[in-house]
């Protein structure tokens, strides 16, 4: 903990490889939540069933 | 002899406009029926993870403010000499982590959705100062910490915000005022912001994806509810 952190250098972008992490972690995780199929949820519109409204 | 029918009670009158209170009554019967308020059911876009991110973030909220209860009784300094106040103090500290990530998650959803549309306007601004004022209370709380890791962001910030002219009523190395605002003006504010958000999404109601919009603007009406 109270040593620095190691840091991740690109052109003139300078990052933690701590916050690097987090941000890409973020990412992955709102990807996943866009793909991953909800629990429970059951699709009505394949027979024409215009509930979703 | 005839019978003879009860005398029947004059009905009392409707409240008029006229009065402020039956004005509010009204309002709220018309912008907020306890249907929209406490729904059993949901539109059938909000089966997605994404919608999850907003309750994730409350949630965290509610750990952050339960925890901060706790160290606000014990005092500033409690974590550096207690284990269970250590304890807490992370709870605290973890809980902001988990916070701030989920309200970003959320932001990300409702902007790529474009939230702000049908006269969600409102919703989506509260959701901003929500955003700002919460940046507010993480940084008091950096500076609210009592060790060198407090003093050196506070000693770095100084100078920023005296730039900005802030500094005459925002004076980072006044820790009593920094930690009065900590733990009471911005803890109230961001909770009365979250509940007014909450409320506006529970008005308005979910807003529907961009590809399912019906291409007659609903004019801000919430969609029917489904199973």
């Amino acid at each position: 903990m109270d040593t620095p952190a190691t840091y991740v250098q690109i052109a003139f972008i300078v990052i933690s490889v701590p916050n690097l992490v987090v941000i890409v972690g973020m990412i992955a995780l709102f990807i996943a939540a866009l793909l991953a199929p909800f629990p429970g949820h059951r699709r009505a519109v394949d027979d024409g069933d215009e509930r979703s409204d | 002899m005839t019978a003879m029918s009860a005398p029947t009670r004059p009905s009392a009158p409707e409240p008029t406009d006229a009065t402020w209170t039956g004005a509010i009554r009204r309002l709220l019967e018309r912008r907020l029926p306890l249907a929209h308020l406490l729904p059993v059911r949901q539109p059938f876009f909000v089966g997605s993870w994404v919608y999850v991110f907003g309750v994730v973030a409350i949630t965290a909220l509610i750990w952050v403010i339960g925890s901060g209860v706790v160290l606000a009784f014990f005092g500033p300094g409690w974590w550096h000499v207690s284990g269970i106040g250590r304890f807490v103090n992370s709870v605290h500290f973890w809980a902001v982590q988990v916070f701030f990530v989920f309200v970003v998650l959320h932001l990300w959803g409702q902007y790529f959705m474009a939230s702000w549309r049908n006269g969600r306007a409102t919703t989506w601004i509260v959701g901003v100062v929500i955003f700002v004022v919460s940046l507010v209370t993480g940084f008091t709380g950096y500076v609210s910490q009592q060790n060198l890791d407090a003093q050196w962001i506070a000693l770095n910030a100084k100078d920023g915000i005296n730039a900005t002219g802030a500094g005459a009523f925002f004076n980072v190395l006044d820790f009593g005022q920094i930690y009065g605002i900590h733990v009471m003006l911005l803890p109230i504010l961001v909770t009365t912001l979250v509940v007014v958000h909450v409320v506006q999404v529970r008005m308005r109601g979910v807003v529907r994806p961009i590809e399912v919009q019906s291409p007659v603007d609903d004019g801000g009406q919430r969609p029917d509810t489904t199973s």
